[in-house]
């Protein structure tokens, strides 16, 4: 069912009217910053409608890998392709499939929470931005919000306001670096039922988290990165929570 | 089309946001106000000093506002990685900085139209002149332009607030030198024949660095994503 949904019509023009398979392949991807490489060949599949979370130790590359996919920062060797467009070359009509979140929410502390959505979505291109960022600050709770600065928000509100943001586009993949931070337990249930419902569309995740239990609801496969590479991947139902933490254990060497 | 509409979004942001925040424009102002002020009673200003010192009083009061503000172009950027977040839109680099010019331009344009009459009441001089509007706007495209980019190169570095003028100054030295020598010959009310090669050395500065400065800004945003 996954499979059916996620070929669709790609919305940008590097592919109008040509049936896209929503999938993110990563291939011997080298990150270097000078002489320290923070990604060292990280080889990875993520198929149509499926959430494979990234979970390492600080340090580990999780967040380059992210920016790398997410069209921030360019490979240094290999190549990394969503719905078969290469980043470097084709990284306008790549920004236009994905949703991010990062560390950083991305908003300006002296617009008001509808006046950010309402920028990006112009920046989109969408047709009414000020209807669907309506729409979105009522998914997320924020509505009452709404003409609030976004310096004036709790962190918690502000991370809302950026998955919010990120989705206003409506974009078949999500690149999230953990979107969990300042969240609180209500919310998070918010953040596990939103990806669930992004897979039933046929929506692709890649999410990091440092939280391994919580890695079980978020996702359907887990990686484990460790010094710039892929030391260990699972699917969800091959793991509990503690053969999930033995497995960190053993292929990070750091207690969880 | 979707070029200039990202071009003014981006423009459109930045102005809300500065209206909102006044960091850049309250600080530019009471310094170029400062300046006049300093600068009037160090060279008395009226009579001959007028056409002498006037010139570069005037604009050396507008290229350290302007410099003040251009040093917030893209600091407001970096505070919750709004940058990146406008990176990761489709939005073409070019756009964003014509937009972040356009919005810089803007600002610096309604400074000086706060000390023109100020200038004028202290030189005792008529400002209302094609010749020194026209010596204003070009030369404040040109420093404001490269002026922009260079802000995108300084804002990543530790050491932001000196290194933007130690970038910037030499570069529009040209277009300052240009600048006060045009401001000077208006003032004289010299003819526009005198006027011409001041313009068009503002005007082929404009022109190379308009048309140079976007291409150059994607570039730059590379090292900025990181």
């Amino acid at each position: 069912m996954a499979e059916t949904a996620s070929v669709m019509q790609a919305a940008g023009p590097g592919g109008q009217g040509v049936p896209r398979v929503w999938d993110i392949q990563v291939l011997g991807l080298w990150k270097t910053f000078g002489s320290l490489a923070a990604l060292r060949g990280v080889n990875l599949k993520v198929g149509p409608g499926e959430r494979l979370a990234i979970v390492g130790p600080n340090g580990s590359g999780k967040s380059t890998l992210v920016k790398v996919v997410a069209t921030l920062l360019r490979p240094s060797a290999g190549t990394v392709r969503l719905a078969g467009l290469d980043v470097q070359s084709q990284a306008l009509e790549v920004r236009r499939l994905v949703g991010v979140v990062c560390h950083q929410t991305f908003l300006y502390g002296e617009l008001t929470a509808l006046e950010n959505l309402e920028f990006y979505g112009r920046l989109y291109g969408l047709p009414h931005p000020s209807d669907r960022a309506h729409e979105l600050l009522g998914s997320v709770g924020l509505e009452a919000h709404a003409d609030v600065p976004g310096r004036d928000l709790s962190r918690g509100m502000q991370q809302r306001l950026a998955l919010a943001r990120a989705l206003l586009h409506e974009p078949p993949i999500l690149l999230l670096d953990e979107p969990d931070t300042g969240l609180d337990q209500r919310w998070t249930a918010f953040l596990v039922d939103l990806l669930a419902e992004a897979a039933r569309e046929g929506r692709t995740v890649l999410l990091t988290t440092h939280d391994l239990e919580r890695t079980l609801d978020l996702a359907d496969r887990l990686a484990v990165l460790n010094g710039g590479r892929v030391v260990f991947t699972a699917k969800r139902d091959e793991l509990d929570v503690g053969s999930l933490k033995e497995a960190y254990l053993r292929h990070t060497g750091a207690t969880y | 089309m979707a070029f200039l509409t990202q071009a003014l979004t981006v423009a459109a942001k930045d102005v809300r946001a500065e209206l909102r925040s006044r960091d850049a424009a309250s600080g530019s102002l009471v310094f170029a106000l400062l300046v006049l002020v300093i600068f009037n009673f160090a060279f008395d200003l009226e009579g001959e000093m007028s056409e002498v010192a006037g010139p570069g009083v005037l604009w050396v009061a507008i290229i350290l506002a302007a410099m003040m503000g251009l040093g917030y172009v893209f600091a407001k950027e970096r505070e919750q990685g709004g940058l990146q977040g406008l990176l990761l839109t489709p939005t073409d680099r070019s756009a964003i900085f014509l937009g972040k010019v356009a919005a810089a331009l803007l600002l610096t344009f309604a400074l000086e139209l706060l000390l023109l009459p100020l200038f004028a009441a202290f030189a005792n001089v008529s400002v209302l002149s094609f010749g020194l509007i026209a010596v204003l706007i070009l030369g404040t495209v040109g420093f404001v332009t490269v002026g922009t980019l260079f802000s995108a190169m300084a804002v990543t570095t530790r050491s932001r607030e000196l290194l933007l003028p130690l970038l910037l100054l030499p570069v529009a030295a040209p277009l300052l030198i240009a600048a006060v020598e045009g401001t000077r010959s208006v003032l004289e009310g010299e003819p526009w024949s005198e006027l011409l090669p001041a313009l068009g050395v503002l005007a082929a500065f404009d022109v190379v660095f308009v048309a140079l400065c976007p291409f150059l800004f994607e570039y730059v945003m590379e090292e900025m994503a990181a």
